[in-house]
């Protein structure tokens, strides 16, 4: 039975059905997961409540298979105010106030709907944010598609961007960075990972957890439809052709209602109304309602005929799975009840009370007079199934011979083919398409290492966002490729001057019920953890988002790290682009020797070979210390950290962000120069300095025993590297920026659909 | 002079408006919700800031343009107060018919937020006089519908009576405009439409300050 027949049937199947074994697996429940539900409530579920468990039990909503592994992580530390379990992590920023952020996927509805999967991925993200009472001030998103010449790639590309945008820049926060790559085993399964950061004063945050007998239960925002039913099971399973009549579980998306029910929310926090706030994501209504009383040891009661619909005859079984967006659940003092009310109409939106708390503990639906669901509240969360599941050792290719890589005949040519190659090209194309500036406080777009906003109210304070993983790299080796991800996005925060403070993590990964799926999910866990407690940056946040296969064919690895920094002074923060003729140029860390897995391979040799490059987590820190102190001091003019496409790429973006050339001399630097150009070496930085500072800096490194190389000088209008190439900065642009447009604005049939 | 802030669900960009007011005229602006059916006689220089009122669902700035404090507006206008509309209330004004001519999609049917480059066509009018003639200023830009439109009689006589207030350098249009036209202002000179942000280059923040000087001859702080 499929998705799309279900939800249809749904509006004639009676809540009393029998319950089949075809009913059971069309809700992706295992028969042990069934005998589980029949052992805790002694009697055969109703067709609600059996929609509510497989909402609760899946994937998406339960974590699992990945639990087990998550409580692995580090998640506290002396800034950490709210860690993972919340709407969005919560952490201090000093002066009484803090940052609320989190990354979410919505993978699997934007490649069954690319515009209304990716803004709505928008939408939860800051919903989640300004549920805790934060107003977002920043939103990023790391994209992942399929092979360009794939028939689905520019759809996808074209869709996804355009609903990020469409959401974000209608809602009005500014976007200020992100990734998107290209390789065929996303063809099948694209993935949209959105991120928001808000700010919020640390004595208002709001939470889920209700407090209090007796107290109403309101319902706040959009009307509920029957759209989405199902969507959080549906995230939870794999795709195969049947994908097309998936699409009705997707939802659809109103930035502008967003928009208000954001003002109305933040007006009502003032007023002191709030005791419990949950917003309606995954599984709605359901998991909303649950998650409140259960947090807080309470029951809850609904009465569905309260709830604002927008379709006719919707069964209680839709209400309480749709996932239409835009909407919220609250625990309200009952004497701020008209003062509420009046908030929330004055923005035009529903205010409904559909309930109320108790003290049996019971999660208890009654519709049209009928009690249509009564469940214990406690262990539709506690007991999901949680599974050890089998996961095997990967890994253990051994470092690639740069002996076996050719060097490249023209060496200015294979740089402009690395610049000009899909994963290496500008994406000016697509966040030109994102409102970067909205609220006036953007000191950084995309573009360079990290986005940048200043906080609002003070002269000098600002916050940085940087989104990172190499999924090249953790394919290879998980774990040091979860390390890795972690380093370079401590590392993108630390090239801009910023204090890394903590991190949010989006996991996306296969089926995690095939052991070499799962070991790719330990193991990068295993390294994220690692380096996230070696280089103080704590996971406050995340979201796990499996079986991203199509037919049996995972995704790369993907876990991406979102991670929060904070700027002081942000007059001594550096930029890409901020070098000034004869400025001195200085590598930070060692020259370039690691060919395996390097984007220059892959894209212009294709070859993917060989271990990824290792992280020494006390090298990244100790280098990273350094920079970072050098910037704050005021001494560095511009910074760019070297990752993929290694020395040559960071050169490139750094003359193509100032305009201004470089004389580059690697006559010192040990090695061939294809490892020193495109080698992919971990913790390492360009910096340009005044060239009355670099003689100082220089002995500062070797001071704090930081490796260092004297590169050359800012000087003329190309990048010249003595003996190797010379290309004119026009030139690097030229391949940068082309690439992009000229691929979206090739027609596309789409033939294969 | 007193400014006002007009403030109708789904705009977004009024905080920015109104912190950029305060920074220049050193007073924060009274905000009018969509409901007020008039506005103070005190009130020297009305605002309309960009966003997406009423979530744009139908043509930009439709809905907007029939809420009562539009007709409060116009009353205002009428009488010679100045009016400032920017991105979505450069279309408001269009709509409300205070301004000649329609924005239409982009030429790329796409958003675009970027920094283009303004030519100041006309330095003669109430909101440009703090810049010279011909003067090129930066400027971002944020909007999907920024596409100037208007039938050619129109077009001739906005030339014709210097109602270009700012152009896009050539090179530089980001929408496909006509006669890459920026901003208008009415034939009176007290109403300025335009789609481009000052507002969000108006410090040393912003990379740049180029904004200022139209707020600063809209509230009067230059000599004319």
């Amino acid at each position: 039975m499929t998705m799309t027949k279900r939800a249809t049937a749904a509006m004639t199947i009676p809540n009393t059905i029998p319950i089949t074994e075809e009913l059971i697996a069309a809700h992706g429940l295992k028969p042990e997961e069934y005998q589980r539900i029949l052992d805790l409530i002694g009697r055969e579920p109703s067709f609600t409540e059996l929609g509510i468990f497989s909402a609760m039990w899946n994937e998406h909503c339960s974590y699992k298979s990945s639990k087990k592994w998550l409580r692995t992580l580090p998640t506290t530390g002396p800034r950490v105010i709210q860690g993972p379990g919340e709407n969005a992590g919560v952490v201090d920023i000093g002066d009484g106030e803090c940052v609320v952020f989190k990354m979410e996927s919505h993978n699997h509805p934007s490649y069954i709907e690319p515009y209304q999967g990716a803004a709505t991925g928008m939408g939860g993200i800051l919903r989640d944010v300004f549920t805790m009472g934060a107003r977002p001030i920043a939103a990023m998103n790391a994209l992942r598609f399929g092979d360009p010449d794939h028939p689905k790639t520019r759809h996808l590309v074209s869709g996804v961007v355009s609903g990020i945008g469409g959401y974000a820049n209608c809602f009005g926060v500014p976007t200020v960075g992100g990734e998107v790559e290209f390789d065929t085993r996303y063809n099948g399964n694209c993935l949209v990972n959105a991120f928001a950061a808000g700010i919020a004063r640390t004595d208002a945050i709001f939470l889920s957890e209700a407090k209090g007998v007796g107290l109403p239960v309101v319902y706040l925002g959009a009307k509920t439809g029957r759209d989405g039913v199902g969507g959080a099971t549906m995230a939870s399973a794999e795709f195969d052709e049947s994908i097309e009549e998936k699409r009705p579980t997707v939802q659809v998306g109103d930035p502008f209602t967003e928009k208000c029910l954001l003002e109305a929310c933040l007006e009502l926090m003032q007023t002191g109304a709030v005791i419990a706030i949950q917003d309606m994501g995954a599984a709605g209504l359901t998991c909303s309602a649950v998650e409140m009383g259960a947090k807080g040891d309470l029951g809850i009661e609904l009465d569905l005929d309260m709830v604002p619909v927008r379709e006719e005859n919707m069964s209680a079984y839709e209400m309480m799975l749709s996932e239409s967006q835009e909407r919220m659940l609250m625990v309200l003092k009952p004497e701020k009840e008209a003062e509420a009310k009046a908030i929330f109409v004055k923005w035009g939106l529903d205010f409904a009370i559909v309930g109320k708390t108790t003290d049996d503990l019971r999660f208890r639906i009654l519709h049209q007079g009928d009690e249509v669901a009564n469940l214990p509240i406690k262990d539709l969360g506690d007991e999901a199934p949680e599974y050890d599941r089998e996961w095997r050792e990967l890994g253990g290719l051994s470092p690639l011979d740069i002996a076996d890589v050719e060097e490249p005949e023209d060496y200015g040519q294979a740089l402009l083919d690395l610049l000009g190659s899909p994963n290496n090209a500008s994406k000016r194309w697509v966040w030109e398409q994102y409102d970067t500036l909205i609220q006036g406080s953007t000191l950084q777009i995309p573009g360079g290492d990290a986005g940048v906003v200043r906080v609002e109210g003070h002269d000098t304070k600002a916050l940085a966002f940087s989104s990172d993983v190499t999924p090249r790299y953790v394919e290879a080796n998980p774990y040091e490729g979860g390390k890795q991800a972690v380093a370079e996005c401590w590392r993108n925060l630390t090239a801009t001057g910023a204090e890394p403070l903590a991190s949010t993590d989006n996991l996306n990964f296969g089926n995690p019920e095939r052991p070499e799926i799962m070991g790719q999910l330990v193991m990068a866990i295993q390294g994220i953890g690692e380096a996230c407690t070696a280089l103080d940056f704590p996971i406050v946040s995340g979201n796990v988002s499996l079986y991203n296969e199509t037919n049996g064919e995972a995704i790369l690895p993907t876990p991406t790290i979102g991670g929060v920094g904070l700027i002081d002074d942000w007059n001594q923060m550096a930029r890409i682009g901020g070098a000034g003729a004869g400025d001195c140029v200085i590598l930070i860390g060692g020259d370039g020797t690691h060919l395996g897995q390097s984007a220059w391979m892959r894209d212009c040799l294709g070859r993917c070979e060989g271990a990824p490059p290792s992280v020494d987590l006390m090298e990244e820190r100790r280098n990273g210390d350094f920079v970072r102190s050098a910037i704050r001091n005021g001494q560095v003019t511009s910074c760019h950290d070297i990752s993929s496409g290694g020395l040559g790429a960071t050169l490139a973006e750094m003359v193509m962000a100032s305009d201004l050339g470089m004389k580059i001399d690697l006559s010192s630097s040990q090695g061939p120069a294809h490892a020193l150009l495109f080698g992919e070496d971990q913790a390492r930085y360009v910096i340009t300095v005044p060239a009355d500072l670099g003689s100082y800096i220089m002995a500062s490194a070797e001071g704090a025993g930081v490796p260092f190389r004297h590169l050359g000088t800012v000087s003329g209008s190309a990048l010249q590297i003595e003996g190797v190439l010379c290309v004119a900065v026009s030139a690097l642009r030229a391949a940068h920026e082309s690439w992009f447009p000229a691929y979206m604005d090739t027609p596309t049939t789409l033939a294969a659909e | 002079m007193k400014a006002a802030v007009i403030l109708l669900p789904g705009l977004n960009r009024d905080r920015d408006m109104i912190a950029a007011l305060t920074k220049i005229s050193g007073q924060a602006p009274q905000t009018i919700w969509q409901t007020e059916t008039s506005i103070d006689d005190d009130i020297d220089l009305i605002v309309i800031p960009g966003g997406f009122s009423y979530g744009d669902y139908l043509r930009c700035g439709a809905i907007a343009a029939r809420m009562p404090v539009m007709r409060a507006v116009r009353e205002k206008a009428e009488k010679g107060t100045r009016v400032i509309g920017v991105c979505n209330g450069f279309q408001i004004l269009l709509e409300t018919g205070l301004l000649p001519g329609a924005l239409m999609r982009n030429a790329s049917l796409k958003f675009v937020c970027r920094e283009v480059n303004l030519e100041v066509a006309n330095s003669g009018t109430a909101f440009t006089q703090g810049y010279s003639q011909g003067q090129i200023i930066r400027c971002p830009v944020a909007h999907h519908d920024g596409n100037y439109f208007t039938d050619p009689d129109t077009l001739a006589s906005l030339e014709a009576n210097r109602q270009v207030a700012f152009r896009y350098t050539p090179d530089t249009n980001p929408n496909g405009s006509l006669n890459n036209i920026a901003g208008i202002v009415n034939t009176a000179g007290n109403v300025l439409g335009m789609m481009p942000h000052p507002e969000n280059l108006i410090e040393a923040a912003h990379g740049g300050s180029d904004g200022r000087a139209l707020f600063e001859s809209a509230l009067g702080l230059v000599d004319a």
